[in-house]
């Protein structure tokens, strides 16, 4: 019987495991090893979404106070590098731009980010920045290899500079094809590939964090909620053991 | 202070009813581990009502605000995350536990007679419990939440003349909209938790009118003048109890031995439960579903629309069906064969202790038909899974049918007299 039980277990353990092949998307995910415990990494995300991402999407849900507070950065520098059109600290995170005309200029309205981490998962977000490539068939001149023919524009090209597929020749049954080997830029950009890929990952993070701000809150409380139930495990077996002693079995 | 005890007493029963249906009831000695979960399923439903009512407290039922009243609980609520995470885990906890509570009376025939009507309160707790987390899951407005709703509601109007007014008249509106969640939320935190209250009380004061069952599913209660002293309990039971049956040397009072017992097992769930909602909240987007994060959006579809896990077992049975009524006919069947176990199984051994062989595997095949059918229904649809789901709803009834043929004229094992220990 007991083994009937185990190999139930197994069964369903299996079946979850599958639940992690579950991604949308053609192209392999790149890991995103984000860290909400460096702050100097989410402060470098918060400034990058406050001076690239803002200026269509907005984190409604999200007041400026609470990402200068997790963050660790005092609020009169926050209102003088972070904040750009004379909101108050205590409000919510929202664009200047018009939403119903954006609306008619993109085709949707540009989406609320401060839970797209959580509907896109960090690895996806990381890898669609990292994606934009130069298609000039597409009205805003790029396209993206995670989200085919999104109606974005590669906001953070000033950044990674001129983004191209790029390809080399590979030998494959005797004949010179094509091969897809990632997007590479053409140097024009104010940072270097690598310095590129830690900007995207400082803004993940950033995102990651504004999904759910209680995250670290949880797992240190978490911590200790669980060695009070360990705790509590020992003396309530303990007390049952106890009473159970006399009990003819 | 036992002055004042007796003053209440005399006014009302208190520890009379304390007595008889706790401290001095008499449970089986041989109750394992499978007999936790009843006790466990208590605590997670006065844990949904507490953190609900909390909840209550700072969410707003409209179209416009549900979604941000949620996040407004999430980061601005003191402990606001901790209280909504505690009512999400609850939720999916709610059904590992009732389905594994379920399973036990399945294996060892805790639904057959005298335990009938004790079977289908319990299955009427089930049925109150899944329209309760359908529209709980409704009100954050997220897109899973609008569009779940918009398939589970258009499933009413597969029915014959009434189905499409059906439908506007469950929605108060032509499409899923305010007014929906609206009635949603008052269904979902008055009506039903009332409705599942009250089953509960019921599911219990029949339990303790014919007896708890047991894993070798025999009597502990004998009748009147049958025992020898020597063989009866020493264990003070209420006379309840006593004075119309001999009790068995086979037991233990509910309190201490089962309460401590079952207070091993909840500190082990709560170690589960709180890892879950401390570590892993969304599941791996099983318990909260990615696209819930976003707002409801009628304008655009998401790319899968799948109900939360615990209904996938009967979602899969519906899209296995490829008639859209023959679909529901079959989950709703699905359902209601449950419901019929204790007519479908004709015999009169309980325990699969003692029961033939094939009646085991019966058993260990459909719950893992169960579990298949639930990744079936949960997974993006591929050919090869819709042959699967037509094999695994034709098992699933198949354990039913099987049961009705065999259990007539079972080769059972000898039951034993007394219990096993």
């Amino acid at each position: 019987m007991k083994q009937l039980l185990l190999a139930i277990a197994l069964v369903v353990l299996s079946l979850l495991s599958n639940v992690a092949l579950a991604a949308g998307s053609s192209v392999p995910l790149d890991k995103a090893n984000y860290d909400l415990t460096d702050q100097a990494s989410l402060q470098n995300g918060a400034r990058i979404f406050m001076n690239y991402c803002l200026g269509c999407h907005q984190q409604q849900y999200q007041r400026y106070s609470r990402t200068f507070e997790d963050l660790g950065v005092p609020a009169e520098l926050g209102q003088e590098y972070l904040q750009f059109t004379g909101e108050k600290v205590t409000d919510y995170i929202t664009t200047p731009m018009p939403q119903d005309a954006a609306a008619t200029w993109f085709g949707a309205p540009p989406p609320d980010l401060t839970l797209v981490a959580r509907v896109r998962g960090a690895d996806w977000l990381y890898t669609y920045l990292r994606t934009f490539y130069v298609d000039d068939s597409k009205t805003f001149g790029v396209n993206n290899l995670v989200f085919p023919n999104v109606g974005m524009p590669h906001v953070l090209q000033e950044l990674q500079g001129t983004p191209r597929i790029a390809y080399e020749d590979a030998l494959i049954d005797g004949e010179v094809v094509p091969q897809y080997v990632g997007i590479k830029s053409d140097g024009d950009g104010e940072l270097s590939p690598d310095e590129y890929d830690k900007a995207i990952l400082d803004l993940v993070n950033y995102l990651e964090y504004t999904g759910e701000p209680s995250r670290l809150s949880s797992e240190k409380i978490g911590k200790g909620v669980l060695v009070f139930i360990l705790i509590f495990f020992v003396f309530a077996y303990l007390l049952k053991k106890d009473y159970w002693r006399d009990v003819k079995k | 202070m036992n002055g004042l005890l007796n003053w209440i007493e005399q006014r009302i029963p208190m520890m009379r009813v304390a007595n008889m249906h706790a401290i001095q009831y008499p449970a089986p000695v041989n109750l394992n581990f499978w007999y936790v979960f009843g006790f466990l399923a208590t605590i997670v439903l006065v844990n949904q009502i507490v953190t609900g009512i909390w909840l209550t407290m700072n969410f707003e039922p409209s179209a416009e605000r549900a979604f941000a009243s949620v996040e407004y609980i999430m980061r601005e609520v003191d402990y606001g995350w901790l209280i909504r995470y505690m009512h999400s885990t609850g939720a999916s906890a709610f059904f590992i536990v009732v389905y594994m509570h379920m399973f036990r009376g399945m294996i060892y025939g805790s639904y057959q007679k005298p335990r009938e009507l004790l079977w289908v309160f319990g299955m009427l707790i089930y049925l109150a419990l899944m329209a309760e987390a359908f529209m709980g899951y409704v009100l954050p407005w997220g897109q899973m939440s609008y569009w779940g709703a918009q398939v589970i509601v258009s499933l009413f109007s597969a029915i014959p003349v009434i189905g499409p007014d059906l439908v506007i008249w469950i929605q108060g509106d032509y499409v899923i909209s305010g007014a929906t969640l609206n009635r949603f939320f008052a269904l979902h935190v008055i009506a039903l938790p009332l409705v599942i209250v009250i089953l509960v009380f019921l599911h219990i004061i029949a339990l303790h009118e014919v007896g708890s069952n047991n894993p070798d599913g025999i009597a502990i209660k004998h009748k009147k003048g049958s025992l020898a002293e020597e063989d009866k309990t020493s264990y003070e039971i209420h006379e309840y109890y006593t004075g119309k049956y001999d009790i068995a040397d086979d037991v233990v009072p509910f309190f201490p031995h089962v309460v401590l017992k079952d207070l091993v097992a909840f500190s082990i769930f709560l170690a589960g439960f709180a890892y879950v909602l401390f570590f892993a909240p969304e599941m791996g987007g099983k318990f909260l579903e990615h696209p819930n994060f976003e707002i409801a959006n009628p304008l655009k579809t998401p790319e899968h629309i799948f109900p939360v896990w615990y209904f996938t077992p009967f979602y899969a049975i519906l899209k296995a069906v490829p008639d859209k009524l023959f679909g529901v006919l079959a989950m709703f069947g699905a359902i209601a064969a449950l419901f019929a176990m204790p007519w479908l199984d004709r015999g009169n051994v309980r325990s699969w202790r003692y029961r033939c062989g094939l009646h085991k595997w019966n058993l260990i095949v459909f719950a893992i038909v169960f579990i298949f059918l639930g990744y079936l229904g949960g997974t993006p649809q591929e050919n090869w899974k819709i042959i699967a789901s037509q094999i695994a709803t034709v098992m699933y009834f198949g354990f039913f049918g099987l049961l009705w043929i065999y259990s007539k004229n079972e080769k059972t094992k000898p039951v034993p007299e007394r219990i096993t220990k």
